[in-house]
Parts: C-alpha cells; structure tokens; sequence
C-alpha cells in the first residue's frame, strides 16, 4: 500500500496523506458507498423508466402545461446546483485544513449549514409547487401519469430530505466529537450523495420539466 | 380507539379461531400450520431456559462475525426449507387426490403455492446461498472480516423480518393467492383488498432491501480485501461467482424494490402504476419484476455453480480444469442474465422481433453454461476420486441439472412456449434446475464448509443417504411432471376431471414423501454427528487436503479467521505450500489483531423493520410511524456511539497459532483412503503425485 500512497484511492476528492490512516480506511467506505449509489441509480432508472412509459396516460386529466411552474422549478435548481457548491466547499475545508482546530471545524459547519439551508430551500419550493398541483386537480391518484410524475419527482425530494438529516447529524457530530475519522468518512460519502442528487435533479430538470413542455 | 389501536386487526384475523369456529380438515391444516408458531417460540423458549443457553444465544445474535452471521442465516434458511418442503408435499399429495376433490380449499392450495414459492426462493435459497457467500469468502480470499461487518448484520436482521413477514402470516390474517410473482391487477386493491398482497410485497420488499446491502457488502469485500497477492485471477472459482452474484444483487434487487414500492403505493394511496383504469399499466410490473427475477435466477445458480468448482478439483485431487474459461462463463452468464427477462412472459403480446430477440439471448446462456458442464467433467477426468456425501450431489447434479437446462432450451423457443407456457412441463423446468442445481449445490456445500464452521464432520453415512434420498425424491417428484405438462395439465391447479392425469400424479405424490424424508434424514445427519463430534473432529482444520486458503486454518475458525494473513503468490495457494512442504512453518512475527465488537444493531433495525412492516400489513398507524422514528433513532445513535474494537493480543495469537502449527509438523497426516475414517482429525497427507 505505501508505494501507492500518493495515487487517488477512489473516484472523487481523496483525503491526502496528512490525514494518516484516516485516507486509507476511506478507500474501502467510500468505494462502498459508490457501489451503493450505482445501486441507488438504478432504482431511480426504475421510477424514470415508469414515468417514460406513462408520459400519454393522462387519462383526461391535466398534463404538463396546466400543472407545471417552471419559474418555481429554476428556481429549484439554482438551490439545488448552489448547494452542490456549497457541499464541495465544505469538503475542501475538510481536506485541506484537516487539522481539528477550531478555524477549520467552523468553516466546515458553516458550509455544511449552508449546504443544509439551500437544501431546505429547494424543498420548500418543491412542496408549494405539489401542492398548487393537487390544488388544479394534478394530485397523484388523477391519472397514470401523475402517478409517475408524482413517484419520480417525490422520491428525489424524500432522498434529499434524508440527505437534510444526514447532514445536520454531522453538524452535530462534528460539534461534540471534532472532526474525527468517523465524520471525516461521512462527510466524503454525504456529498456524494448530495452531488448524485443534483445528477438526478438535472435528468429530471430535463426529463420531466422542460421535455413535458416541449 | 379499537381501530386506532389494533388496525384492521381483529380476534377473527387469527387462524386457529378461524379452525374453532369452522371446523374441517382443511381448516385443520391451517391451524395446525398456525399452531406451529406459538407452540414452536415456546419450544424454543424452553430449551433455550433448560440448556441455559441465553448467554451463548445473545453473543450470537449480536455477533458481527462473518462465520458466524453465515451460520445464522443458514439456520434461519433451514427452519424455511421445513416449511417449504411440507408445503411443497401437501399441494403434491393434494393434486394426487384432486380428481376426487382432494383435502384442500381452493383459497388454501392458492396460499401455498405463493408462500411455498415465496419462501423457497426469498427465504430458503438466498439466506443459504447468502450465509455460504458469508461463511468461505472472506476465508478464500485471505481476510479477516467483512468490508463492512455492522452492515452484514442489518442484511441480516432484515432477511429476519421478511421471514417474520411470512411466518407471522400462517397464524394472523392469510397470504397472498397470487403467486410468487405476485401479479397485478389481481394482487391489486380492487381484486384484492385483503392483506395477504400486503404481506407478499414487504415480506420480499424489505428482505430485498438487505439482500441488496449484501451485494454491495461482498462486492466491496472482494474487490478491497484480498490477501497480499491474490490478484483477481487467482481467486478461488467460488469467490468469482459470490462475486457474479453481489454484482448481481446490486443491479437486480433496485427493481424489486422499485416494483413493490410502486406496488405498494397502488395498494396503499390509490395510485394508478398498475390499474387497469385511469392510466395504468400492469405491463410495467411485470417487465420490472422479471428485470430482477431473471437476474434472481442467476444469483440462486451461479453460486451454486461455484460451490461444484470447489468440490470436483478438491475431491479428484486435481486443479480445477479450464479456470480461465469458467471464470469467463461465469462473468458471460451474469452479463447475459439481464438481457433475456422477457422471456417470462413470450404470450404477453409482444411482436415476434421481440419475442425472437429475447428467445435467442436466452438461448444463448446455454453456451457458457455448457463450457462449464465440460470443465467440470474435465477436472474429473484421471482424477483420484473419492465418492464422498459432496461428489454424490455433483453427480446428481450433473445428470438433473443437464437435463433441466435441456427443458429450459425448449422452452426458450417462443414458438414452443406458447404450446408449453403455464403448463406443468414448466414447473418440471424450474424445478429440475433450482433442486439439482441450487439445493443440491447448497447441500453439497453444508458437507463441504461444515468441518470449518463447526471443527467436526458431517457422518458420512447418513450424509450419503440423504443424498441419495434427495436425488431419488427430486427424479420421482419432478420428472413425471414433464410427462403431464406435455399432456396439457396446467400449473396451480386445484382440481381437474381428466382421469388419464391421475397415475402420473400419484407417483409425484409419493416421490414427495421421499423428499421429505430426505429433509428429515437432513436433520438427522446434524443430530448424529453432532452426537459423534468427538470422532468426527478435525482440529486442523483440513479435513479434505483442500486446495483453497479457508483449509488453511484450524477447525474450528478462530474468530480472525488468520493468525498471521497469508501471502498468496499462485492459485490454490494452499496446495502449493503443501507440496512445497512449508504449509506449517514457523512465523516469526505475530501483531495484535483488531476485531470489531459485537453489538445489538441489526437485532436493533431487525425488530423494528419487523414491527414497521406488520404495523403497514394491518394499518396500525402508530406502530409504522413509531419503528420508522426508531430506525431513524437508532442509526443516529449509533453514529454517534463510540465504535469498540475488541484487541487479541499479539501473544495470545502466538501461543494458538505456533502450538497448532507445530503439532501439524509433527503429526502425521492421512491419506485420501482414510479421509471418511476417524482417523481424519484434518492433516493431509497427499499421497499422489502432485498435481499437473
């Protein structure tokens, strides 16, 4: 292992050197939680394969231009996107001031927080819009394809919501342990999920938002 | 307040009221099944009291220890495998008399065959497969543990509440009538608004959950935690198909998820995924369900194939001929298992391109498989050969097994599958290659591995007969079926008036019994030879002058599997040292050894997901709400438990691991001629040339 040291020991931001055992331990968990996500994706595949299917199952119900908001959903994305910014900058605090002092461990909260606010912010939207949607006859139990839509768009925001959680733990973590292997690893393994949320915003972006409008 | 309380449950909901109130054999049966649970937690309760074996009982339940996690599964698999086999006899010994109307009620034959295939392939075949998996890889590939030792205890403990699913059913409520494959829109709320749909979707849903963490807990392990030196190429064959198959679990388990959930929200909020009204459409559940049952097929079998790679080069002294190949047909076999799902359903509607398409991929599978077959008979081939309990189920499985990939060629002809589809020929099919192949691959396996989880043998004697009696059973249950799909009789029937089925139906009914008596001559073998351990010990642990680093190591497996990780510089790493004749050598340099503690996590998730699941069968509101905050509860308090590592120290190590290598210098071996005897206390001595 120590020739190979300096070489990147997984796809993504590897800790370096400086952090001791600390990077190598990170191999095995965030290579784990890449193959997680591989599966994750998949399952996501599911739900879009679905909805591709129903796209014409309106079943007289309202389609794509009585329902969607599409001010509401850039903005969605630029909350989205900003916070995958944000989740990067905390894990280069993370990275490069590793050492548990004070300075580092604040920044890392902050962008953290601020990760967290943005994430809450896209939710928040999101909800309004779902419910402005039942409110014009668009609920879930309308049509096939509402189901779908519905499905798809609702299971991206329970992941981000979970992501939410995740997220404020590691705040908390962080302020009573310091940044110590366990949150260091959690952290790398959390922006990966939070960036594979903003992949799978953009398909649906595309997808379901703007390819409904076509 | 009632309502609030106990849901949709209620004192009629319980079977054996059901058997008070109404009283017949059919209704008997029932209660009897149902009586089965509290009379055998009791049982259990007492002995655990009378044996004083609480103690032991917990260090297992919170073990984190590969070995010992794979034992439990395979107990847990074995105690469904009762179930299944006893529902397998009842329908068989049902259809013998059903010209006359047989002994069970139509909604009951229903219930059996879903639970019976539910429960053999979700809760018999892959825990066994999955405990396997658990139990030899980390030991074949040099390592200590798993990647992730808390995460296999969680896969655990939700295999545990899927089967809590299944069993809770036989007393309270019913189970599904729909079949394994569980099919809308007949399993959907308008059909079928009972709970017996609900139990199948999250009995199988949440045990797929922790089915798809194994996956990725195996993938990990294989692929970060290989011995010094083992490089991929020279991985044991079993290692590359528990590889196959956690790849598999990854990519297959997210669409069984997906359509259970998709399933469930149908059921549960009036969605319209599945119905036939306002946009829905069944045809998405079945291509997502067969996206994974397909894949599914493939992760029941190519272990199975994997465990034959073991048995037939250790039990013909010889290396595993054509590595190379198989370890491409095993690779070609899992590429290809998720290209021919439609094949599941050729009558469905689809073009004939299409039908074409996936009857020639299916097809094709036949190819890599047969590479296989032959590599297996050429390792045989001039091998020194011992008729062990494990070569008795490769022979067996090399006669059925053939013949059921023969049946499966036929019906990969969508032209013919429209004659032969429904009919009993396929379920001659699916079971002349889940029995030769995967049970006996499991069997063959339990021989096999027994010595090292244990530190003593299985009786040779009763392990023969077994084999035999499950060989025999299979070809008097199974083969006869083919005869009648042939002549047009279908599967799942209750009763039909054809009295030229009737002959044929009995020999399968009688073929049956001898099935389960082979299960019971199962239990017997355990029972006789954990009476005669004492003779059947192999402290050091290489009963079978095996091939592979698990031989490595004495019998029992000390709780770090190795003292000192072995460097590995060619395949079957083992036998070259033997040969070289420093298999025992002294090693100088011993460290301390850091082993993960034990901890009630997955018991933890396990009952909660228990919980979390019956609450939704029976609409108990806040008993789902309350074990879905605990499992929230728990992983946020674990995350911030301190994690113990429990420490060996460096000399404890030396004192166990140089007495047992100087012993085994020492002593001498035996021969291959004395490997059934009681002489064998697990040193081998090879006694042919060496191997070529």
């Amino acid at each position: 292992m120590s020739e190979s040291k300096t070489e990147s020991l997984h796809p993504g931001l590897n800790l370096g050197e400086e952090h001791g055992e600390d990077h190598l331990e990170a191999e095995t968990s965030v290579f784990g939680f890449w193959v997680f996500m591989m599966s994750d994706l998949v399952t996501f595949g599911m739900f879009f394969i679905i909805f591709a299917s129903s796209v014409t199952a309106l079943a007289g119900g309202p389609g794509p231009k009585e329902l969607f908001n599409l001010g509401s959903v850039a903005w969605q994305t630029g909350f989205l996107l900003l916070s995958s910014l944000t989740s990067g900058m905390a894990v280069l605090s993370l990275k490069q001031e590793h050492a548990d002092t004070e300075v580092p461990r604040k920044k890392l909260i902050l962008w953290l927080l601020l990760t967290a606010l943005l994430g809450a912010c896209f939710l928040y939207r999101e909800i309004a819009d779902f419910i402005d949607m039942a409110a014009n006859g668009g609920g879930p139990t309308r049509s096939g394809y509402l189901t779908a839509l519905w499905s798809l768009v609702g299971l991206h925001g329970l992941h981000v919501s979970g992501g939410i959680l995740w997220c404020l733990v590691m705040v908390v973590g962080v302020m009573v342990r310091g940044v110590d292997r366990r949150w260091k690893l959690a952290i790398l393994r959390w922006a990966i999920f939070w960036h594979f949320l903003d992949v799978v915003w953009i398909a649906i972006f595309t997808f379901v938002f703007l390819g409904g409008l076509i | 307040m009632e309502e609030l309380l106990f849901g949709k449950l209620t004192w009629d909901s319980v079977i054996i009221v059901q058997e008070i109130e109404d009283p017949n054999l059919n209704t008997f049966i029932t209660a009897g099944a149902a009586a089965m649970i509290p009379i055998g937690g009791v049982m259990i309760v007492a002995l655990l009291w009378w044996l004083k074996w609480w103690k032991p009982l917990i260090s297992w339940v919170t073990s984190v220890d590969h070995k010992r996690i794979g034992v439990m599964y395979i107990i847990f698999a074995v105690i469904m495998l009762f179930r299944g086999v006893v529902e397998g006899t009842l329908m068989r010994l049902h259809q013998a008399t059903a010209i006359d109307g047989g002994f069970l009620s139509a909604d009951h034959f229903n219930q059996l065959f879903t639970t019976h295939g539910t429960n053999m392939i979700f809760f018999v075949a892959m825990p066994f497969l999955i405990g396997l998996i658990n139990i030899a890889v980390p030991l074949q590939i040099g390592a200590r543990d798993v990647a992730f030792p808390k995460l296999n205890q969680i896969s655990l403990g939700l295999t545990g509440a899927g089967g809590f699913l299944i069993m809770i059913s036989l007393l309270i409520g019913e189970y599904a009538t729909g079949g394994w494959t569980g099919y809308p829109s007949y399993n959907g709320k308008l059909v079928n608004p009972g709970v017996g749909p609900d139990y199948w979707l999250l009995s199988i849903g949440l045990s797929g959950i922790g089915s798809t963490l194994t996956g990725v807990n195996f993938a990990v392990t294989i692929y970060k935690m290989r011995a010094k030196g083992m490089t991929f190429m020279r991985m044991p064959l079993f290692t590359w198909t528990a590889l196959a198959t956690s790849i598999l679990l990854i990519f297959a388990m997210p669409p069984l998820t997906a359509c259970c959930a998709m399933l469930g929200l149908d059921r549960y909020l009036d969605f319209h995924f599945f119905t036939n009204d306002m946009g829905g459409n069944l045809m998405n559940f079945i291509n997502l369900f067969w996206m994974f049952g397909h894949p599914e097929v493939y992760i029941l079998i190519l272990p199975a194939f994997g465990v034959m790679s073991e048995i037939a080069p250790t039990f013909a002294a010889k290396r595993l001929y054509g590595y190379k190949g198989l370890v491409a047909a095993t690779m070609c076999i899992a590429v290809l298992s998720f290209m021919v799902w439609l094949h599941h359903f050729f009558t469905m509607g689809q073009s004939t391109t299409v039908n074409a398409a996936f009857g020639i991929a299916t097809l094709l599978i036949a190819i890599p498989t047969g590479v296989k077959v032959y590599d297996w008979l050429a390792t045989l081939w001039g091998g020194r050969i011992r008729f062990t309990t494990p070569m008795i189920y490769l022979c067996g499985f090399f006669i059925l097994f053939v013949l059921g990939g023969f049946s499966g060629v036929v019906l990969a002809n969508p032209t013919l599958d429209y004659q032969l589809h429904n009919s009993l020929f396929l379920v001659a099919h699916f079971h002349n290659v889940i029995l030769p192949g995967t049970l006996f691959g499991i069997l063959a396996a339990i021989h096999y591995w027994f010595p090292k989880m244990f530190g003593f043998r299985l009786m040779e004697s009763w392990g023969r007969l077994t084999a035999g009696c499950w060989i025999f059973g299979f070809s008097v249950t199974f083969l006869p079926l083919y005869s009648l799909g042939l002549k047009g009789m279908t599967r799942r029937t209750v009763d039909y008036t054809d009295p030229s089925y009737v002959p044929l139906m009995i020999v399968s009914g009688v073929g049956s019994l001898f099935l389960s008596l082979a299960f019971l001559f199962l239990l017997v073998t355990f029972w006789r030879s954990i009476v005669n351990r004492k003779k059947l010990a192999v402290p050091f642990g290489d009963p079978w002058d095996g091939r592979t680093l698990e031989w490595w190591t004495p019998s029992p497996a000390p709780e770090y599997n190795f003292a000192v990780l072995p460097e590995v510089h060619s395949l079957d790493a083992f036998t070259a040292a033997k040969e070289a004749g420093t298999a025992y050598d002294p090693v100088e340099k011993y460290e301390d050894i850091e082993m993960p503690s034990n901890t009630y996590y997955g018991l933890i998730i396990g009952i909660l997901v228990s919980a979390f699941g019956f609450g939704l069968v029976w609409y108990i509101w806040w008993m789902v709400i309350a074990s879905f905050l605990g499992c929230i509860g728990t992983m946020i308090a674990y995350a911030f438990l301190p994690q113990r590592e429990n420490i060996i120290p460096a000399e404890e190590v030396r004192r166990i691991d140089e007495a047992w290598r100087r012993e085994a210098r020492e002593t001498q071996g035996i021969t291959r001629d004395e490997e059934s005897n009681e002489t064998n206390k697990g040193l081998a001595r090879p006694d042919i040339l060496p191997s070529v």
